[in-house]
């Protein structure tokens, strides 16, 4: 086995640097807090280049074949010979990526956050809990493990908590990281059930053991999942539709996806790193990771499908209505991770089939480069505009050149746009739904066309529409080079990712699938996109009322989709008028009076036997004695006579 | 031949050199007590770090004094202990008369310990409880002006006279059916005959006293109490520990035949330790007899995990004892820090010490989270391991019993921490200057507190070192 000994680097320089800013940031280092995070990463992010390198192109093949390689491994806590907790870190082709991904845009995030973020007054923490996210973010992808999976999981939450709360003296925000602390904890709930029935009945926390025994034919572990069944489902689709529960909370797939557009309260380039990138990727990554024993279980598979699909296409509806820049880039963030989702659905293990799988990673890898892209461009617009309102921008394309044309380029990559990353990757989404399900290529072909106008919609508002109006003219301009440093870069990914063979990389069963650009297929959907960015560019080039009017036509269900189809109001109403006074103000009766009722007796009585015995206690030393004697002689007693 | 005696007696005679240095030290000049004092942790120091070079495995004197690997390791957790209580000790001692006393009786108790852990016969066995305790009896004494600490004192050595007389005629009960002292032979002629069964709990009472297990604890309260806070600790952490260690292992090889009987043994004497031990300490209003209840609770714990008998069992109350030493001697620290310097020993006086006192706050506020074994202190998975290790017999009420102990024990262990940082007080404890010497003690308990757990080497290495029945 080759040298991977650095390896382990890569996540632990980001967590040094968590510790060292988080306790010294704010008193000594200051305002270098930046620099330090940024170099940090910056070699992290370089080793995981060098890594990438050597595992794709050295020796991460065996036969043609990827494999799974364990590159630093601790056995932490033994519980018995064949059951311990570990801490690893595996390599295999999509940790690699993700571990090139999650550095790479880290970086690029760092670097934008030192223009950005400067002036604040907690700076060096923001620095601190930036690096405490990668870091977690790093154990994650690279977890060897189920249990180190969970560990990581819980740390990216928290690290995301406290990034979205960042501004905690604004209301709204401590609101937000509330919120998607809740959501993402009520879905862990069922990832932490999900991972319990697995190891379980797997017999093993160790994800390619896992993946081994599940997958063999006929195994015992196999055959035990299969057919021990709980309200007539297999345990085996319970586990794995409970893992993606944890995944779909983390992904913000619906149902789950409420905390996502709060989340948006954070810094913008927090929401770059997390709600692009990363950590909502996480439950798309899960699957991945899991993929060969999801592939065995059509139930589970069918469920991730619909999810997704759904997802992808609500998110699309309701950011057509939006008009906080965030928000229209969330919930198109949530709708691509739904474009993921489904092409997992769809695909099998191994060969053609691995279609969906390949698709599904390969726009992962895009869509981190481009959405980041995007991400930071509003960043750079909100900061010169000070607002997230479509209303108060406009006509920015002469004051901010490079973000103008890095926004185009972030805006037709996603929108698939030919010949820039996201078409390539969409193409290949498009491909597999087709080839596997028409129901689902019809929705995702919808989807793409409301994606690209939406997208224009949003390009068009904030660099046409009205003229520069006065107050743009800030006295910072455009932002710092290190905030367009990044876009540049990004904007290049965004264009370039798209022409890396893709497919001989990262597959279902490691080895290269050959994939052809049908141009016939690829008429549809770029066809269509392109007459959305037609119609987009007719509405909002040029102020008119005519927006507004086919608003007014739709009526209900435009009003509906801009009040995001009224889920937060439905999970209020669940909350407050269902589970609070028909199940929390019972069990809260329950609690307050019979448990502790029953504890305040106990505790009581308690007291009272406490008094009593006391008085044993003396301090006369012959009643010692006599206690000590007549100890001897009971324990006598009791074992020679009563006790045989 | 020379060597093999060298190393085989290694930790024995590095504190019997120890003992000789301080003599002349004695005769010697008159010195400071702080440089005394320094030399004198220095020298501990050298101890500890000398007992982990070198060891060797063998038996000496005819199979009266043994040692191996796990030996070795439990007196080199002893002598770690020693020197962190020493360390600590500074604050009370650099103004004390008698300072080279002080150490010529606590390491003679040490190497009195030592022998007893090593020994390989009743009566090398009972010499070495002996030597270990009478001149604790002494130092007991050690606050010279006060009349508690006589008090204790005199406690201690009736009481250890009166445990004595019962140990010893368990012994000869002993030697009266086996027709042999040698741990070896005793095992082979030990049956459940009324007698054996009598001479047994005889033995037993003698252990349980020095565990201060129910009912057989009735002095550490008083003792504990009256003592310098320096000598409380060495008798809760040092002394127990080397009579658990002697205790566990003498279950699981000498009395292997008679398994059942002592398993049911442990399971009455850990009840009723644990209950009353928490029920005890619920009502304490002295810090430091409320320290010596929970650690009756704690040995009870100890008990459950000894039960399991397994290899586990041993491990696990081992590394216990590990844990223990850390937590157990941060607390005490603590306490003996603002005993010697401020004169409070009362939890009413530890009301809003966060308030002048924070590094202190937050040592004994990690000392008590580990002893109560709140996770990821080291006290929880000391804890974790003895339950695990009294689970494998199937008892589960006595687990059940147990854990709704653990929480009855929550309650009173962050009493003292609501009353440090949550409780008003007008007068709280004034800034208490911690000597470095205490302070770099107080550091090594609680890295130890956080990272013994953690680091699944050091529980590991026990458990390849033990052995089970």
């Amino acid at each position: 086995m080759a040298n991977y000994s650095y390896i382990p680097w890569i996540p632990l320089l980001p967590l040094i640097c968590f510790v060292v800013l988080g306790i010294f940031g704010r008193k000594h280092i200051g305002n270098a807090s930046g620099i330090i995070g940024t170099l940090s990463l910056a070699v992290s992010a370089v080793l995981s280049l060098i890594a990438a390198d050597q595992y794709f192109f050295v020796d991460g093949k065996l036969n043609g074949v990827y494999q799974k390689i364990t590159a630093f491994k601790y056995v932490w806590l033994e519980f018995a010979p064949n059951l311990s907790i570990d801490i690893s870190i595996v390599l295999d082709p999509v940790s690699v990526m993700m571990l090139v991904v999650v550095t790479f845009v880290s970086l690029m995030v760092h670097l934008f956050s030192l223009g950005y973020m400067k002036g604040e007054e907690r700076f060096a923490t923001y620095y601190a809990f930036l690096s405490l996210f990668t870091f977690s973010m790093l154990g994650l992808v690279m977890a060897g493990n189920l249990f180190q999976v969970y560990m990581f999981w819980e740390l990216v939450g928290v690290s995301s908590f406290l990034l979205i709360g960042y501004y905690f003296e604004k209301p709204s925000a401590v609101a937000a990281s509330k919120k998607a602390f809740i959501v993402t904890r009520f879905a862990d709930l069922g990832f932490l059930i999900g991972i319990l029935i697995m190891a379980f009945y797997g017999k093993t926390l160790d994800i390619s053991t896992l993946i081994q025994k599940l997958t063999a034919v006929q195994s015992a572990e196999y055959t035990g999942m299969a057919t021990a069944g709980f309200l007539g489902v297999s345990v085996l689709t319970w586990g794995l539709t409970l893992v993606f529960v944890g995944g779909a909370g983390k992904s913000a797939m619906f149902p789950l996806h409420i905390w996502l557009p709060d989340a948006m309260e954070g810094p913008t380039p927090v929401s770059a790193l997390i709600h692009a990138a990363t950590m909502v990727v996480a439950g798309v990554y899960l699957v991945a990771r899991l993929f060969p024993v999801y592939s065995i279980d059509a139930a589970a598979l069918t469920v991730v499908t619909w999810t997704g699909a759904f997802s992808a296409l609500l998110a699309a509806v309701i950011a057509c209505t939006q008009t906080d820049i965030k928000r229209v880039l969330a919930y198109s963030t949530m709708s691509q991770i739904g474009y993921m989702m489904f092409a997992l659905g769809v695909a099998r293990q191994g060969g053609e089939e691995g279609l969906g799988y390949m698709a599904s990673m390969f726009h992962l890898f895009t869509h981190a480069f481009f959405k980041s892209l995007l991400f930071l461009g509003a960043g750079a617009v909100i900061h010169m505009v000070h607002s997230n309102e479509m209303k108060d921008m406009g006509g920015l394309r002469k004051q901010m050149p490079v973000t103008h044309f890095a926004f185009l380029v972030g805006c037709m990559a996603i929108a698939g746009v030919p010949l820039l990353s996201g078409f390539f990757s969409k193409e290949e989404i498009l491909l597999a739904a087709w080839h596997s399900n028409k129901l689902v290529y019809g929705v995702a072909l919808f989807t793409a066309a409301l994606t690209a106008f939406y997208m224009f919609r949003l390009y068009f508002s904030i660099f046409w529409n009205k003229d520069a109006q006065a107050h743009h003219a800030d006295k910072h301009g455009e932002g710092t080079m290190s905030m367009k440093l990044p876009l540049i870069i990004l904007s290049i990914l965004a264009i370039g990712a798209g022409y890396i063979p893709f497919s001989h990389f990262i597959t279902s069963d490691g080895s290269v699938l050959e994939t052809h650009t049908d141009i016939v297929f690829s008429v549809a959907p770029v066809v269509l996109s392109l007459l959305a960015i037609a119609l987009a560019a007719s509405l909002y080039r040029k102020q008119n009322d005519k927006p507004d009017k086919i608003a007014k036509a739709f009526g209900g269900l435009y009003k509906a989709a801009s009040r995001k189809f009224y889920m937060d109001e439905l999970y209020l109403f669940i909350t407050k008028k269902i589970l609070f006074p028909f199940v929390g103000q019972p069990i809260a009766w329950i609690d307050r009076n019979i448990v502790d009722g029953l504890m305040n007796g106990l505790a009581s009585a308690t007291a009272s036997v406490s008094a009593v015995i006391k008085g044993l206690q003396s301090g006369k030393v012959q009643a010692y004695a006599l206690y000590f004697f007549g100890g001897v002689a009971a324990l006598a007693v009791l074992f020679i006579y009563l006790w045989k | 031949m020379v060597t093999d005696l060298l190393l085989l007696l290694k930790q024995e005679l590095l504190v019997a050199v120890i003992l000789f240095l301080l003599l002349f030290l004695k005769l010697g000049r008159d010195r400071s007590n702080e440089s005394t004092l320094n030399l004198v942790n220095v020298l501990l120091f050298l101890n500890v770090a000398a007992g982990f070079l070198g060891a060797k495995d063998g038996e000496l004197f005819s199979g009266m004094f043994h040692t191996n690997a796990l030996i070795t390791a439990e007196k080199n957790i002893l002598n770690l202990a020693a020197w962190l209580i020493s360390l600590q000790a500074y604050a009370w001692l650099r103004t004390h008369r008698h300072v080279i006393e002080f150490y010529l009786l606590l390491l003679g108790s040490l190497m009195g310990m030592f022998f007893m852990i090593s020994s390989g016969n009743l009566l090398m066995f009972y010499l070495g409880l002996e030597m270990s305790t009478i001149p604790l009896a002494a130092v007991a004494n050690f606050d010279l002006e006060k009349r508690q600490s006589s008090e204790a004192a005199m406690k201690m050595i009736i009481s250890s006279a009166f445990s004595s007389a019962l140990l010893l005629l368990g012994i000869s009960f002993v030697y009266g059916i086996s027709g042999s002292i040698s741990f070896a032979e005793i095992g082979a002629g030990i049956s459940t005959e009324p007698l054996h069964i009598l001479a047994f709990l005889l033995l037993v009472s003698g252990f349980a006293f020095k565990i201060s297990a129910v009912p057989f604890h009735l002095w550490t309260a008083d003792v504990y109490e009256g003592a310098p806070v320096g000598v409380t600790a060495f008798l809760s952490v040092v002394s127990k520990g080397a009579v658990l260690f002697v205790f566990v292992s003498t279950l699981y090889t000498v009395f292997k035949p008679i398994a059942p009987l002592w398993y049911n043994v442990l399971f009455v004497l850990s009840l009723a330790t644990i209950i009353s031990g928490n029920l005890f300490a619920l009502r304490q209003q002295n810090i430091k007899r409320f320290l010596a209840f929970s650690s009756i609770a704690q040995v009870g714990f100890i008990l459950v995990g000894m039960s399991g008998s397994s290899q586990a069992g041993m491990a696990s109350v081992i590394f216990f004892i590990l844990v223990y030493v850390f937590s157990n001697l941060a607390a005490f620290g603590v306490v003996s820090v603002v005993s010697a310097v401020a004169g409070k020993e009362s939890i009413d006086d530890y009301k809003g010490f966060y308030q002048t006192n924070p590094f202190l706050s937050w040592i004994l506020t990690i000392a008590l989270f580990s002893l109560a074994g709140v996770p990821p202190t080291a006290g929880f998975f000391g804890k974790f391991f003895l339950l695990m290790a009294g689970t494998a017999k199937g008892n589960y009420w006595l687990i059940a019993i147990a854990a709704v102990n653990m929480v009855v024990s929550f309650y009173y262990y962050l009493r003292i921490v609501k009353a440090i940082f949550m409780d008003q007080n007008e007068t709280p404890v004034a800034a208490i200057t911690v000597p470095v010497t205490v302070k770099f003690s107080l550091y090594l308990c609680t890295i130890g507190i956080i990272l013994v757990g953690l680091i699944s080497w050091i529980y590991d290495t026990i458990f390849s070192l033990s052995s089970g029945l």
